[in-house]
């Protein structure tokens, strides 16, 4: 671990050196796309005249030349600030911080459901392969993997929403039920169910095929024998030598899904009308709200980066063979 | 005691309401009219999916369609209208118009507040006509840039002096196209950056309580309400539910209890009408009434020949279009009028499909057919507006291919259609517009050679030019005789059905959907856009 501060420091010099280029990259990306906000909200309007468009861009400062919006933009960023919506009349970090809750929690619950789920399901199909509840996970994993997303949220809800009435269909909560404290938390977790596990299917489908395969690659090399042969207990061989070896890939893979976690699902998000950061993104796509989709693009490079540095450091907890550097 | 001030309370409620929404013919659609029979209860809460999300709720700035459902609530304007779209009062107790047609007077309900408390009056309206709407509201400020003078005599009387006839003034007072504004928190601020904006002030009948971004905008019971005992319903939710498949479904579990404009794709509606606990109806779109069309670009060859727009015209089957793919809403459309909108002539037989007849204009314009059997190739480009006008996109590129004509399809989003289409960068679109009730406000806007303009949505796109069109657009608009006025629109109409400057495919419906608990949801041509002042929850 001596290592440990260069190679922060080291990580952070190149984290601002990325996120400049980010910024200025996403920022030309988004505005090559054609229209622009105003034009859009007259599209919306159903009526509009020259002044009109004329008035909008000139309040979302559109009418200055792009490398100047470019600055400008750039400038703000750097002292922490992402920005003004206009079109939703709020400050960018107050729109993200809305969502963040809602994101976090369904992404989050959908990780470990993933990745503990995934990992549990795909050891059980490697010690017990070739054998029928190997197969029968490796088909339900493959099911899950190929099925689409939105899909799935649609009949999870037509089953336990519409039919059987158990779980509610979409939102965050029960709105105007004035619900506090431990009934409020409750209700919220009926509304997390659906989208967790819609979600949570698909990345433990993922982990389940990945670890099964990591594992059977690694269950047949000498350490694995030489601990059989000393007569150690089965579930000690698995958890500690072929789990450990075999699990880094799965770290790398959830490392970079982790990165991801902060931008939500759109697909789940829209499903189940949940009010995340998925959705806010690809509205703001739709409208060319430029200031809130740069300021996700953002919030979220900085996750993948953070991510990406506690990724490295799992790494060293789990393989002690493996070292940090610069 | 308490039992007769109860009955009376009631019966001053009901008779209230007779006066004030008499809308409440036999003519309303039979869910609704049972409605004053019974005795209205107040309390409840109603559920009504809101989609998209409104960037705003300050009506005069954002008339978005879902601003207006829900801002139709919580604003209000001088009148609105019924499904005959002739008009009724709202802050208007009574109007009179001279018999010259260039003086409206306005009287006003001298007990209405705004949400906060202030007095409204004479001066809001002033505020409202002459300053704010003028300067952000493009529809308005077309409208009051007629009026010589707005004047306000005393403290509930508004007078408004055109320059010029235009009967159409009196339908531009509906809440959307001039909503009444607080002086007292705009006057002399920065209007599209007032902080009031966030918290809007109204006089309606709901108050915006709470809106949380993403999720829902919650609309509370206005206790001050100058209608005493109105409104019923103490709680009105929008939720924002993206999915047309989950909004389905919530209306079918019962979860939200209203739907519509785009809410339900139109291939869902069938299944929900059968859902029992479900009313549908398609009225309370008279005023915005929208015809959709393919828009031709005519500055495009071959489009600017009118033969071959004809060609395009007889080798659809419009029928087939609303059977098949908006699922029978709508009628086919006769020509560019709605046939809800005022001036409509009833006598114009639409176009029907003649494949013969369009290979023969086509012929006659010497377009041969070549090897593959191809005489012209378009370039399509579908409105970005759901998955129904991606389907009528299919459609057309396999009929006009019967006729030889070819067509190249082209996907956009909302933005870059609308940046394409308003900077005439494109050869055939599809698009439907509003008519707001009269010719002159939402008609001819689309026709006239003087509303070409570069880089403005909704406005002469296509750039079709005919003087006479113009002539009769012009005249009409300010024609006082209601039988002179309608010989005009009649005369126009035959002219653009026969120059076929778009090629005119329906007269749009739009499903709504409502639980039968709730009573007196469409009323009027406004429709769901309305304030539900007068809406009730059956009692259990």
């Amino acid at each position: 671990m001596a290592g440990l501060v260069p190679f922060l420091a080291g990580r952070m010099v190149k984290a601002v050196v990325i996120l400049f280029a980010i910024v200025v990259l996403n920022f030309l990306l988004v505005h090559a796309a054609p229209g622009d906000p105003a034009m859009v909200m007259a599209g919306e309007a159903g009526a509009a005249d020259a002044k009109f468009v004329e008035q909008l861009r000139e309040q979302f400062g559109l009418n200055k030349p792009l490398h100047e919006q470019l600055m400008t933009y750039v400038g703000t960023v750097a002292q922490g600030d992402l920005g003004f919506s206009y079109r939703q009349q709020r400050p960018v970090w107050d729109l993200i911080a809305d969502r963040l809750p809602a994101t976090l929690m369904l992404t989050l619950s959908a990780f470990v459901v993933a990745l503990v789920g995934g990992i549990l399901l795909g050891t059980l199909a490697a010690i017990n392969s070739g054998k029928w509840s190997d197969s029968a996970i490796t088909v339900v994993a493959l099911l899950a993997y190929a099925t689409p997303i939105y899909w799935v949220g649609l009949m999870l809800i037509l089953l336990f929403s519409v039919s059987l009435g158990w779980l509610p269909a979409f939102g965050f909560e029960t709105v105007g039920a004035g619900l506090t404290g431990l009934d409020r938390l409750g209700d919220i977790l009926a509304h997390l169910v659906l989208p967790v596990f819609t979600l949570g299917l698909f990345y433990m489908a993922v982990y389940a095929r990945m670890t099964r395969a990591s594992i059977l690659e690694v269950r047949d090399m000498d350490f694995v024998k030489t601990a059989r042969a000393k007569g150690l207990r089965e579930s000690r061989i698995v958890f500690g030598h072929i789990l450990r070896n075999a699990i880094l890939p799965v770290i790398t893979v959830a490392g970079v899904q982790g990165g991801h976690l902060i931008g939500g699902s759109i697909l789940v998000e829209t499903v189940f009308a949940w009010p995340g950061i998925g959705r806010l993104a690809f509205d703001a796509v739709l409208q060319r709200d430029y200031q809130v989709l740069l300021g996700i693009f953002f919030v979220s490079s900085v996750m993948v980066i953070v991510f990406n540095i506690l990724t490295d450091l799992v790494y060293t907890l789990v393989d002690p063979r493996i070292e940090v550097a610069k | 005691m308490s039992f007769i001030s109860y009955r009376f309370r009631h019966l001053a409620a009901a008779s209230l309401l007779a006066l004030a929404v008499p809308a409440l013919s036999p003519s309303v659609p039979s869910f609704i009219s049972p409605a004053l029979a019974a005795d209205p209860a107040r309390g409840g809460t109603m559920n009504i999916i809101v989609q998209p999300e409104p960037p705003m709720l300050q009506l005069g700035l954002n008339q978005q369609g879902p601003t207006q459902t829900v801002a139709g609530k919580i604003y209000q304007g001088l009148l609105t209208y019924d499904e005959k779209l002739d008009p009724l009062p709202s802050l208007a107790k009574s109007w009179t118009v001279s018999d010259d047609g260039l003086t409206y007077t306005f009287k006003l309900h001298e007990n209405v507040k705004w949400h906060d408390g202030k007095p409204f009056t004479s001066k809001d309206v002033l505020f409202s006509t002459t300053k704010f709407l003028p300067e952000v509201h493009s529809r308005a400020r077309a409208n009051f840039a007629r009026c010589e003078s707005i004047t306000a005599p005393d403290d509930y009387t508004v007078v408004f002096k055109l320059k010029e006839p235009f009967p159409a003034f009196i339908r531009a007072f509906e809440v959307a196209s001039a909503p009444m504004i607080p002086a007292h928190l705009y006057e002399g601020t920065d209007f599209r950056n007032n902080p009031a904006n966030a918290t809007p002030i109204g006089t309606g009948p709901f108050k915006l309580k709470e809106w949380v971004k993403g999720s829902y905008i919650h609309l509370v019971r206005n206790e001050d309400y100058y209608k005493p005992g109105l409104p019923y319903l103490d709680n009105i939710y929008f939720r924002v539910i993206p999915d047309a498949a989950s909004r389905a479904l919530a209306l079918e579990s019962g979860q939200v209890d209203q739907s519509q404009y785009n809410d339900i794709e139109p291939f869902d509606v069938a299944r929900l009408k059968e859902v029992k606990s479900l009313n549908f109806t398609t009225k309370g779109y008279e005023f915005v009434a929208p015809v959709s069309w393919l828009e031709i670009n005519h500055r495009v060859k071959p489009l600017d020949d009118k033969r071959f727009r004809k060609a395009i015209m007889y080798a659809i089957d419009r029928e087939f279009i609303r059977d098949k793919i908006w699922f029978g809403l709508g009628n086919v459309a006769s020509g560019p009028f709605n046939s809800s909108t005022k001036g409509f002539d009833s006598s114009i037989v639409p176009y029907a499909k003649n494949v013969d007849k369009a290979k023969a204009l086509l012929d006659e314009m010497g377009l041969k057919p070549d090897a593959k059997g191809v005489r012209a190739t378009v370039k399509l480009m579908p409105m970005p507006y759901g998955e129904t006008w991606q389907r009528l996109g299919e459609y057309l590129k396999q009929s006009l291919k019967q006729v030889g004509i070819a067509v190249v399809l082209e996907s956009t989003d909302v933005a870059g259609w609308v940046q394409r289409v308003s900077n005439w960068d494109y050869e055939i679109t599809t698009n439907f517009t509003y008519q707001y009730g009269d010719p002159a406000l939402g008609v001819s806007r689309t026709y006239v050679s003087d509303n070409i303009r570069k880089g403005v949505m909704f406005s002469n796109t296509m750039g079709y030019s005919n003087p006479k069109v113009d002539e009769l657009f012009a005249a009409a608009a300010k024609e006082n005789d209601p039988a002179k006025r309608q010989a005009m629109y009649s005369e126009v109409q035959k002219v653009l059905v026969d120059d076929v400057p778009v090629v005119w495919l329906l007269e749009m419906q739009f499903p709504t959907f409502v639980s039968k608990k709730f009573n007196n949801v469409i009323t009027t041509g406004i429709g769901v856009n309305e304030s539900y002042e007068s809406v009730y929850l059956s009692k259990p």
